[in-house]
């Protein structure tokens, strides 16, 4: 167990801070909402981000890695989070590479990773299909079909499903809805025949896209692991998946709380500062002690994935609930202490409290969360 | 990191050769050992359990051997703490002179004080308790009024302090005493060993909603008191309370790792008093929610206390975060005695007599006891205030 950053994990966390500020501040995210832009990210900037390695961090040597570890990654994640900096980090390389990396082949892996790591290939990865974050209701079907598959169904809030190069979809070649036996994992070009891709705007500014199958045919060699046996590689993606988006949310909860915190120095009324009434100073020490409870939680589930630690899923559905509540409340409160400014655009703080909210229902809200952990636990 | 794999396998061979197997159960409040000038012990195998622990300096594992102490650094106590633990030993021996006053002796005493205390409160001869609050002085401890008169030999101590913590059973009180009615609030109080012997002092229970009386009120008329009796400065007693607070937080943040309750944690209550369905579920899906909030709750606590550690010994303590753990460990404490009420259902509304048994009537008793926590030793409330104005420097009124 490591509950501290040792000494390269703090550097790469202050280049990353750096690099943020410097090129990715909220304002880029409002540009990109300003000007429609139809990726939901800058591909300049996501090369940038390339060339300093954050998309090769996690991936092992031999597919061009760094194989510095998800510790490492988190931190950059979670400065990533307090710019609210929009690229495919989470979509390419956190679920879409470690779908291929836990479930693939060699051929798969030594043909795929290396382009993830450099740059030339984004990923997505296609799962929900309700209105809610429900992996084992997946019904979309994949039946044999000429030596291959062929794929009919629909997909939502894909995120980054409309840009992005390869899909990696959920797909049930046997059973039913609900069923955790049956599924499977293909990979589909972005440009398929039969698919389309729709571009839904996100109130978080963001992309996430519709998709749907129309007799999308893949060669078999599009599977990823054993057929109608994916649930224990989607459940370590998925996982690893939450846990990094935990951390995202973790430096926006960060960055808004302390600029809150700024403004109840600054802002008087009465004649006083705001920040010197006992209503609001306690209201601030609660947020200041979950988020310090919740960075407890984060460095362990970043350990249990580094380590291959068996409690990993425990941790993962603890670090997603925890932050999807801690970030709903520190946004929400950001809001009320800036008073009427709080509700303009102009005040970045809306941009958070959007995110906060798309973040909690990607990858499962905290209801589903504490239900996967009590059941985990025996009760 | 070798000497320490050493060290821990030592520890582990040396705990069990001489820890007795009764002393490896868990605890009820009966069976502490209380440090004093009459010592009472449940059993000989608590007394063995407690000499032996004593004679190796481990009822005091961080002191300095030459006072009586183990010696240990803080990597080697927790390291027999976590092998105590694993083996399930009991905790040799209580007193708050180990979690309280010693330190601040250590800290702020002279060396003649530390030579006439700390081997004392190493070995359990003398029973100590507290003396801060006053029936006029409870979060504003500052504004305390028990005077400590300058009568050029002595002292003469005239007042009272409340929630004085089995004074009835102590040998000793450390108090907080003005000794300046002159001077702004925390300048002219001071800190005092008092003798509970001493002519003068007179001590009377206070019963609790939990029917337990361990809370006391003790009086001092015309109480006389050698000068030697005085820790640190003269006036300066308010730098060693607040030295000490923070030893008494940290333990309360602990809460419930020594302490006598139910035999059974959440969960296990939950499993047997409400049951699960077919699916492995807890029957009652509000319960189950509840539950799990509080199990989720208390294991970021727990990596919260190793984090803290961790950051401690990698030398890049951030020295905010323990002051965020009374606040933490009380209220989560209140929360789980409130499941563990709400899970037994109507099995955890008895008082007395027959219908329920001990685990049953303990966590009546112990949901009643735990309202305490978050007032004691500074409320609630008041670690707010704490956090706001020392962590985010938010402006005083």
């Amino acid at each position: 167990m490591a509950l501290v950053l040792n000494e390269e994990q703090r550097l790469l966390k202050d280049t990353a801070k750096d690099f943020l500020s410097e090129n990715m501040p909220v304002e880029a995210l409002r540009t990109l909402r300003d000007s429609d832009d139809p990726t939901g990210y800058s591909q300049q900037q996501w090369q940038q981000m390339c060339e300093l390695g954050w998309a090769s961090i996690v991936l092992p040597e031999q597919y061009d890695g760094l194989d510095f570890g998800f510790m490492g990654l988190g931190a950059i994640i979670e400065e990533s989070g307090r710019t609210l900096a929009a690229s495919p980090l989470l979509s390419t390389v956190v679920l879409g590479a470690s779908a291929i990396l836990l479930g693939g082949n060699e051929e798969q892996k030594s043909s795929l990773l290396p382009k993830v790591a450099s740059g030339e290939l984004t990923l997505a990865l296609a799962l929900e299909e309700g209105h809610h974050h429900a992996p084992l209701d997946t019904a979309m079907a994949a039946e044999a079909y000429d030596g291959g598959f062929r794929l009919n169904g629909n997909k939502s809030f894909v995120v980054d499903g409309h840009s992005a190069d390869k899909l990696v979809v959920v797909a049930r070649t046997s059973g039913t809805a609900g069923s955790a036996d049956g599924l499977s994992l293909f990979l589909v070009d972005g440009d398929a025949k039969g698919l389309t891709r729709q571009r839904r705007k996100m109130v978080d500014s963001r992309g996430a896209a519709a998709l749907s199958f129309d007799n999308v045919d893949v060669s078999a060699d599009a599977l990823i692991g054993e057929l109608g046996q994916a649930w224990p590689v989607l459940e370590a993606v998925l996982d690893r998946g939450r846990v990094c988006l935990a951390a995202e949310m973790l430096g926006g909860a960060l960055e808004c709380f302390e600029r809150t915190v700024e403004y109840l120095k600054e802002r008087d009324q009465f004649g006083v500062k705001i920040g010197s009434f006992q209503a609001l100073q306690h209201r601030a020490s609660l947020m200041y002690i979950e988020l310090e409870l919740a960075k407890s939680v984060l460095f362990d589930a970043f350990s249990a994935i580094d380590d291959k630690r068996a409690d990993l899923p425990q941790l993962a559905s603890l670090a997603k609930a925890r932050m999807n509540d801690v970030f709903k409340l520190v946004t929400n409160e950001a809001v009320q202490m800036h008073g009427g400014i709080g509700v303009t655009d102009e005040l970045e703080i809306g941009f958070f409290l959007k995110r906060s909210r798309v973040a909690t229902q990607l990858l499962g809200h905290s209801g589903f969360h504490r239900d996967r952990y009590a059941s985990l636990c025996g009760y | 990191m070798a000497d320490l794999d050493q060290f821990r396998l030592e520890v582990r061979q040396w705990l069990e050769d001489n820890c007795p197997a009764s002393q490896r159960l868990p605890i009820t409040r009966e069976e502490q050992v209380w440090a004093g000038k009459n010592k009472q012990f449940p059993s000989d195998d608590a007394k063995l359990w407690f000499e032996r622990m004593r004679d190796k300096g481990w009822t005091v594992p961080e002191w300095p051997s030459e006072l009586g102490g183990g010696g240990l650094d803080e990597r080697q106590a927790k390291v027999l703490k976590e092998e105590m633990k694993a083996l399930g030993c009991r905790t040799p021996l209580f007193d708050l002179g180990i979690w309280m006053l010693g330190p601040a002796v250590l800290e702020f005493g002279n060396d003649e004080q530390k030579q006439e205390h700390i081997p004392k409160i190493a070995r359990g001869d003398v029973r100590w308790c507290q003396g801060y609050s006053e029936p006029g002085a409870g979060s504003d401890l500052a504004s305390l009024q028990t005077r400590a008169e300058d009568m050029g030999d002595h002292f003469l101590v005239n007042g009272s302090k409340i929630w004085t913590t089995n004074a009835d059973k102590a040998d000793w009180i450390f108090c907080l005493v003005r000794t300046d009615p002159d001077a702004k609030k925390q300048e002219g109080i001071s800190f005092l060993l008092i003798d509970m012997d001493d002519p003068g002092v007179t001590t009377t229970p206070i019963e609790l909603i939990s029917g337990e009386s361990e809370f006391c009120q003790t009086f001092f008329d015309n109480v006389k008191v050698p000068k030697a009796n005085l820790i640190g400065e003269l006036n300066k007693g308010w730098s060693v309370a607040k030295a000490l607070l923070k030893h008494e937080r940290k333990l309360m943040s602990e809460i419930g790792g020594d302490t006598p309750g139910p035999s059974f944690g959440p969960v296990q209550a939950a499993l047997e008093y409400v049951g699960t369905d077919e699916n492995g579920k807890l029957k009652d899906a509000a319960l189950r929610d509840q539950l799990v909030r509080h199990e989720m709750a208390y294991r970021a606590i727990g990596l919260t206390h190793f984090r803290t550690f961790e950051e401690r010994m990698s030398g890049q303590a951030d020295s905010n975060v323990p002051l965020i753990m009374k606040y933490v460990g009380t209220e989560e404490g209140k929360r789980k005695e409130e499941l563990l009420l709400a899970l037994l259902g109507h099995q955890a509304l008895g008082w007395d007599g027959d219908g329920f048994n001990e685990d049953e009537k303990l966590t009546t008793r112990g949901w009643l006891f735990s309202k305490a926590l978050s007032i004691a030793g500074g409320t609630s409330e008041v670690q707010l205030n704490i956090i706001a104005k020392r962590v985010l420097g938010l402006p005083q009124q």
